[in-house]
């Protein structure tokens, strides 16, 4: 027993081989890495997956289509409400169903807030990740608003599935944009404190510029996407390359940055969060008027045939495919989800790097495991 | 005016006065013990109280308000969880080094406490190598560390003790060369002499700029050797889980918790002595009325403000600033802090040969 | 200019600290932007969103009568089986036969909020009530049943 631990725990090279995980305060759930570390530099990484795999994927067959929008906010819980976006799309596009434009405006709105949340609880992982435990509780504060403007209007603040195929559940709730206006002021002066707290800290960019380097064609051969992909230089924003909802209409850029370090990736993640704080502006006030759901069957009868929508997720590209018998429960779904593909780079990215890298490109990739395992 | 000097004396002479020399000695060994002991265990409530609720208002929190008044007896009801709790030694461990470790810390951390003058005229040991003293021991702790991170069979606690040994030699050494200026100012390292020759002004006013940045490079050097944020990378609680303390729980974790917090005070004394003249109330010059003023202030309030002050600054350290990876930790170390604090220490010399100093 | 670029780094990090510090240390002593709600304590003045979604209930009025005809809509449209519905069939005084509910089973364990069922329901008869407080010491006191003993259908539901 005692030889068997110790052959475990090195390689034939004498490097020590340490498994971060599944319980790790960094790992942000139970992800476990097999690394294997000549001193503090590290030589490989082998993440093991499967700790929270819920089989979503088999239970989506046996779920009707109004039925299987909800447990997908299970998997990335951290942006629930594209998810479930991503899944109404997909029946929608499958039945051809017409959404109304009032009902296209909230769903961008509610994305581009969930974006925003998720974005902010990034920041303050990352933040705790480098070991600044303040942010967290800032980031949190201004996370805690949208969670509200979220119960208030979709009644709950995580999984909300506030998506159902034709438009959404519920019409906005009238405080609506008063709340959310609110939050807009409050988080523009806020902005500004994540830059003095973290971004300018000399500690912080120490850490964070030329750590964890992936270039472009790494990141289009591993498949990543999202702010990992658009941070090496690959464009790639689901919203501009493939419009949905209303995002032809609405000014926004890509954000774009070129140096594919664990800098240009929290770059692009501050930026975006700007971004979506001016589509939220744009739209906030140009809510059109009308239904917020489209007459739809009680049950839902895809057609026969293969369906596949994408979405851009905090994460990246999120995918639903739909395989239809003509019955009103899906034959097979398969979601693409953006962080198994990110997460393959991990071993690419921290190859020779130090352990305190390897947790801030963890924390730059913004693992959500359930979203990984699904 | 009541004053500590006057009781210690008291104790001192009736003590020789009725017991023989040996039995004397004992006793007054037997007092320190417990009043080190007794000041370690109001340390460490009183100072995690004030780390949880510092940490609690920078980050828009409360902090502890449930257990006593304003959740003041917080620290209370963790401690008797903590000696309730199973002291696990884990299978594999080297046991006898892993029950040793916390004890060496906490030995060191008592050690060090000899030559701190609390008050005026109230210190265990006024020996003439005081200063030396301090570095020299304060070195030892480094010991129970590498202790406790390779007894543990843990390869987190290894890396944790590693690291941990190779950043405490090298913050020892810019934290010595900034004591080394206030030894070529005062040309003592005898703490009383040091206090003393700080009457007319601290050492921080007196010295111009090169004794502030001999402060600041000892306030950086001292964070790092007690392993707190943002030089941590010993504990690193999003790398290593708990660096070299992952093993331990219960008690002998409460001694490592408890020895963290009582070498921030111990350091923060050392710095309050050496730069903000200890317990010697603020004396500008001559202006003999307002000296008067301050002296009415009693000593121990002096040296306790002083040191709280520097310990709220390190805390204040810890709950702003990210932690540095290893190699940033070491350069900072060789290429920042080690070559300032050397020409800071030349341009020292420079001032207090020639008499430049107030 | 070695020696220039090595000052100036030292002072912008320097700098960039003292920002840092700065921001923590206006926290410090701000205490009005504390956002901790203390939370049993603030029980009173608690008011939840209207539409949160904290368990399914069934409303009855004041004559003891609930809007469920037990057509088993919201049974059909749970994702996880959290209803179960068992009907009974009522003689009416005109000697027909009509179809109601006898027990109205919610599973509060196994239940999402997902408010699918709500949605299905064509009579209005359940509603999600905005309450959290659902942590009991025994798993089976988690099965509720929605309908009140001795309860009856409205009159003109159908």
């Amino acid at each position: 027993m005692q030889q068997m631990i110790e052959e475990l725990a090195t390689t034939a090279q004498g490097d020590m081989v340490i498994n971060v995980g599944p319980q790790h305060p960094s790992t942000h759930g139970v992800l476990h890495l097999l690394i294997t570390l000549n001193g503090e530099t590290i030589k490989n990484v082998e993440p093991h997956l499967g700790y929270i795999h819920r089989s979503i994927e088999k239970m989506c067959e046996s779920l009707s289509y109004r039925q299987f929008i909800y447990v997908t906010s299970r998997m990335d819980y951290l942006s629930s409400h594209i998810n479930n976006h991503g899944c109404a799309l997909c029946v929608e596009k499958a039945m051809q169903i017409e959404v109304p434009a009032r009902a296209q405006v909230i769903r961008v709105l509610m994305d581009e807030l969930t974006r925003l949340a998720s974005h902010q609880l990034w920041w303050g992982a990352l933040a705790m990740d480098v070991g600044a435990l303040t942010p967290f509780f800032h980031a949190f504060r201004e996370r805690e608003m949208i969670n509200d403007i979220m119960e208030e209007t979709c009644g709950a603040r995580l999984t909300m599935n506030y998506m159902v195929p034709g438009g959404v559940m519920f019409d906005l709730h009238p405080n609506f944009q008063k709340q959310v206006k609110a939050f807009i002021t409050h988080f523009k002066g806020r902005f500004a404190e994540y830059d003095e707290l973290v971004t300018g800290n000399i500690i912080f960019q120490n850490r964070m510029k030329g750590v964890g380097y992936l270039s472009k064609e790494d990141a289009l051969s591993y498949g990543c996407s999202g702010p990992v992909a658009r941070a090496s230089g690959v464009s790639c924003d689901i919203r501009k390359w493939y419009p949905y909802e209303v995002y032809p209409q609405v000014q926004f850029t890509e954000v774009m940055e070129t140096e594919g370090d664990c800098f240009a990736r929290y770059m692009v993640r501050m930026k975006e969060m700007a971004q979506s704080l001016s589509i939220i502006e744009q739209l906030i006030d140009h809510i059109p008027e009308g239904e917020f759901q489209a007459k739809t069957k009680a049950v839902l009868k895809l057609p026969k045939g293969e369906f596949y929508s994408r979405i851009e997720t905090a994460r990246g590209d999120f995918g639903v495919y739909i395989v239809s018998e003509g019955g009103t429960t899906p034959y097979r779904i398969k979601f693409r989800s953006p962080g198994f593909s990110n997460l393959s780079a991990l071993n690419h990215m921290a190859k020779g790097q130090k352990i305190g890298d390897l947790v801030a490109i963890m924390g730059t990739l913004d693992l959500v495991i359930p979203d990984i395992d699904r | 005016m009541l004053s500590l000097e006057h009781i210690t004396n008291a104790v001192h002479q009736w003590l020789y006065g009725n017991l023989s020399e040996g039995w004397a000695l004992f006793a007054e060994f037997v007092i320190i013990g417990v009043l080190a002991i007794s000041l370690f265990s109001i340390l460490g409530l009183v100072l995690i109280m004030m780390e949880r609720k510092v940490s609690a208002y920078m980050q828009v929190r409360i902090g502890p308000n449930r257990v006593g008044k304003k959740g003041m007896l917080q620290t209370v009801a963790d401690t008797l969880k903590l000696i309730v709790k199973e002291g696990l030694t884990p299978d594999g461990a080297d046991k006898f080094l892993f029950n040793l470790a916390p004890f060496v810390v906490m030995v060191v951390a008592m050690v060090i406490l000899a030559p701190i003058a609390f008050a005026k005229g109230f210190q265990i040991w006024d020996v003439n190598i005081g200063v030396l003293f301090v570095t020299a021991v304060s070195s030892v702790s480094v010991i129970g560390i590498l202790m406790a991170g390779w007894a543990s069979n843990n390869k987190y606690s290894l890396l944790g003790a590693m690291r941990s040994g190779a950043q405490i030699v090298s913050y020892e050494l810019s934290a010595g060369l900034s004591i080394l200026c206030i030894v070529v100012l005062t040309g003592s390292l005898r703490i009383t002499d040091i206090i003393a020759a700080q009457e007319n002004g601290w050492w921080l006013f007196k010295g111009h700029i090169p004794v502030i940045i001999a402060f600041v490079i000892f306030l950086i050097a001292v964070t790092a050797e007690t392993n707190r944020a943002p030089f941590d990378l010993a504990e690193a609680e999003s790398e290593l889980t708990a660096g070299f303390h992952t093993e331990y729980s219960g008690m002998k974790f409460a001694l490592f918790f408890l020895a963290e917090y009582v070498n921030v005070f111990i350091v923060c004394a050392i710095g309050a002595t050496l730069f903000l003249g200890g317990w010697m109330p603020l004396h500008i010059g001559h202006w003999q009325g307002f000296n008067h003023v301050m002296d009415y202030i009693p000593s121990s309030v002096w040296f306790l403000g002083k040191t709280f002050f520097l310990i709220f600054v390190i805390m204040w350290f810890r709950w702003t600033f990210p932690r540095l990876r290893i190699d940033q930790l070491l350069n900072l170390e060789w290429k920042y802090l080690l070559p300032i604090s050397m020409i800071n220490l030349l341009l020292v010399t420079v001032i207090a040969i020639a008499g430049w100093h107030f | 200019m070695f020696l220039k670029q090595y000052i100036s780094d030292v002072y912008q990090g320097v700098k960039s600290l003292l920002r840092g510090m700065r921001r923590t240390g206006y926290y410090f002593t701000h205490h009005k932007e504390i956002i901790t709600q203390e939370y049993p304590d603030n029980r009173d003045t608690l008011v939840l969103a209207e539409r949160f979604r904290g368990e399914v209930v069934m409303p009855h009025d004041e004559n003891n009568e609930h809007a469920c005809t037990g057509c088993t809509a919201c049974e059909l449209a749970c994702p996880n089986a959290t209803i179960k519905i068992v009907t009974r069939f009522d003689v009416t005084p005109e000697g027909k036969k009509k179809k109601a509910i006898d027990t109205f089973v919610y599973h509060l364990e196994l239940c999402t909020m997902c408010n699918l069922c709500v949605e299905a329901c064509p009579t209005s008869a359940i509603k999600m009530a905005p309450t959290f407080e659902h942590s009991v010491t025994d798993r089976s006191k988690l099965i509720k049943k929605l309908n009140r003993p001795g309860s009856k259908i409205r009159e003109g539901v159908e």
